[in-house]
């Protein structure tokens, strides 16, 4: 089973929320996180790693002395990645989207596949949680090959728990597309009703089952909760302002180890989860 | 002001690495302060200043960028060509193309051999240039699940620039998308200087760090604010070393105020809400040292 957790807006507590689960879960979990613009699980989960791959995606590389200039490679280049420019061809490796349709259109085969860096995974174990994530070379614009090759770790024998990135573009769904239940994690306020609409129109769009989660829910007004309720959307759990969350949080420090009450809250979540799946 | 407004001209965008650091809330107070400009929200994908702003559009386009392919059911004869070479896992067993997966490479659709597949550009959303009570606008909205996030993002910037031309104004104050991902290396690029909006958790600044790091790789002139300082003290200090050390100027400590979520749904920005906040002044000054790095012009005091 996968648990994708996201949000719309920026720092409404999704990785709050994935990392709590995922401890409070403790055995035959598997955390995975996708935000690899911004990676921030590791830092309150804080896992030892055994493992560092590099990831890359492949771009052309082309063989003057076969090439003819023909042009036929730009041509059917949609990304504009590759041209004929005078006496010789240009690749824009950052712009190209590795379709492979440039090596298969030459008719002289100049052209083979070389590897460029997007960024590298991570693997590691804390307390029984397996835990991956991938960091996006800062620099690198192409996220979604990044989030698929972490997508790739999943082992289907545990639960799978996912923070996702921000917004609903294209690093989104890749992240999302996968899984079985999407948290939402959201705040009541404006910004986060109104980005907690798109995220919900990306769970629908992807036909994915999804529930809610409140955070910091007594700090702003009810439309929020006006919203789920029109749109049938289950409230999963609320968790209140508290300041002592706040600098824990700004600690790296997990709500459950700081305040162990919370973790019966968030096994009961994973219960309705379940539930909802099931 | 000169008619050639482009040396003069500048660009402040304001950005966070992490997402919900308090950037379109500061921004929008920003905008109460800052004469003669144009606001830009570049934050296409979930863009929310406007929903301070208020904006009352005068000109609506549609964005269209990209295609997806579409399989003509009468003329294709399953041969089988498209699904082994589309490195998407776009196209079904049953020839149908999944338009999420597609990535508009057009592969498929220069290799069949029955020329089957259609190639329409996609409407990926709209943008906008408004009004609004402190100035003129542009904004956008990428639709849901849409690509090209970053061309939607250069596009709207290109209009906030000739907006700002076109009514000789000096500032483009810009909203930016959180990460460090394609739409803000979009957001970034060519502009006067980046802000970068950060607060004193761990997460915080590790992002700031990463986004600081983007802006150095870019050349970008890089400032930073710390917002709900008070939270850590010592994370505020450490965010504020790093900042110094890398050569970056702090431009202000902003502490935290639940002023801020107020104002919010009220759809105000802090200083109208209560222009006696004491979040008030630490904005003001935080405005003050960004403008004079900017070199802008004096500005007025609204009190």
């Amino acid at each position: 089973m996968i648990i994708s957790v996201a949000s719309g807006k920026g720092g409404t507590g999704k990785t709050t929320v994935s990392t709590n689960l995922a401890l409070s879960i403790g055995s035959r979990v598997q955390l995975l996180d996708c935000d690899v613009e911004q990676p921030n699980a590791h830092l309150f989960i804080h896992p030892v790693f055994e493992h560092t791959e590099t990831v890359t995606t492949p771009v052309p590389e082309i063989d003057m002395d076969k090439c003819t200039l023909c042009g036929k490679c730009g041509e059917l280049c949609e990304f504009k990645a590759i041209v004929v420019v005078g006496e010789t061809v240009l690749a824009f490796d950052e712009l190209c989207h590795s379709c492979g349709g440039c090596m298969a259109v030459c008719p002289e085969n100049a052209i083979t596949e070389k590897g460029r860096e997007l960024g590298v995974i991570q693997k590691g174990h804390y307390n029984g949680i397996e835990f991956i994530h991938g960091i996006l070379r800062v620099g690198e614009a192409m996220s979604p090959p990044l989030i698929k090759a972490v997508l790739s770790y999943r082992d289907p024998a545990k639960l799978t728990i996912v923070d996702a990135p921000p917004g609903t573009s294209c690093p989104v769904i890749e992240t999302l597309k996968a899984a079985d239940f999407v948290l939402l994690v959201t705040e009541p306020t404006p910004f986060g009703l109104y980005d907690l609409k798109l995220a919900v129109g990306a769970a629908k769009i992807l036909d994915i089952p999804c529930g809610l989660v409140i955070n910091r829910s007594d700090i702003g007004d009810e439309k929020v909760k006006a919203y789920a309720a029109n749109e049938n959307l289950p409230i999963l759990m609320e968790i209140p302002f508290d300041r002592r969350i706040a600098e824990a949080y700004s600690r790296g420090e997990m709500i459950v180890a700081v305040m162990p009450e919370w973790k019966a809250k968030f096994l009961e979540l994973y219960k309705k989860i379940k539930a909802r799946i099931n | 002001m000169q008619g050639n407004g482009n040396l003069l001209m500048k660009e402040l965008i304001v950005i966070s690495g992490k997402g919900g650091t308090g950037k379109t809330s500061l921004m929008a107070a920003f905008a109460s302060l800052a004469e003669n400009k144009v606001l830009c929200d570049a934050d296409v994908d979930a863009a929310d200043l406007h929903l301070i702003m208020d904006p009352d559009v005068i000109r609506c386009a549609v964005f269209q960028s990209g295609n997806t392919a579409v399989i003509n059911i009468d003329r294709c004869t399953e041969c089988g060509l498209c699904r082994e070479m589309c490195r998407f896992n776009a196209i079904s067993a049953d020839y149908i193309v999944n338009s999420i997966n597609c990535e508009g490479c057009g592969v498929c659709v220069h290799f069949c051999p029955e020329k089957a597949i259609d190639f329409p550009e996609n409407t990926c959303g709209e943008w906008f240039v408004s009004d609004t009570r402190l100035g003129p606008m542009v904004h956008a909205r990428l639709g849901i699940a849409e690509e090209n996030s970053g061309k939607l993002v250069t596009l709207v910037r290109q209009e906030a620039r000739k907006l700002a031309e076109e009514k000789k104004l000096e500032l483009i104050l810009t909203d930016g998308p959180p990460g460090v991902g394609c739409p803000v290396i979009a957001s970034i690029g060519g502009a006067s200087a980046v802000l970068i909006v950060t607060e004193p958790t761990v997460s915080g600044k590790h992002d700031m760090e990463r986004v600081t790091q983007l802006a150095e790789h870019f050349e970008i002139p890089a400032m930073i604010c710390v917002n709900k300082f008070d939270l850590n003290l010592d994370m505020t200090r450490d965010i504020e070393n790093y900042a110094k050390a890398k050569g970056l100027s702090c431009s202000g400590r902003i502490p935290f105020d639940p002023v801020f979520t107020k104002a919010m749904i009220q759809a105000q920005t802090v200083f109208e809400y209560d222009g006696q906040s004491p979040v008030g002044e630490a904005i003001r000054s935080t405005w003050q040292r960004l403008s004079e790095k900017l070199g802008l012009s004096k500005i007025a005091h609204h009190d």
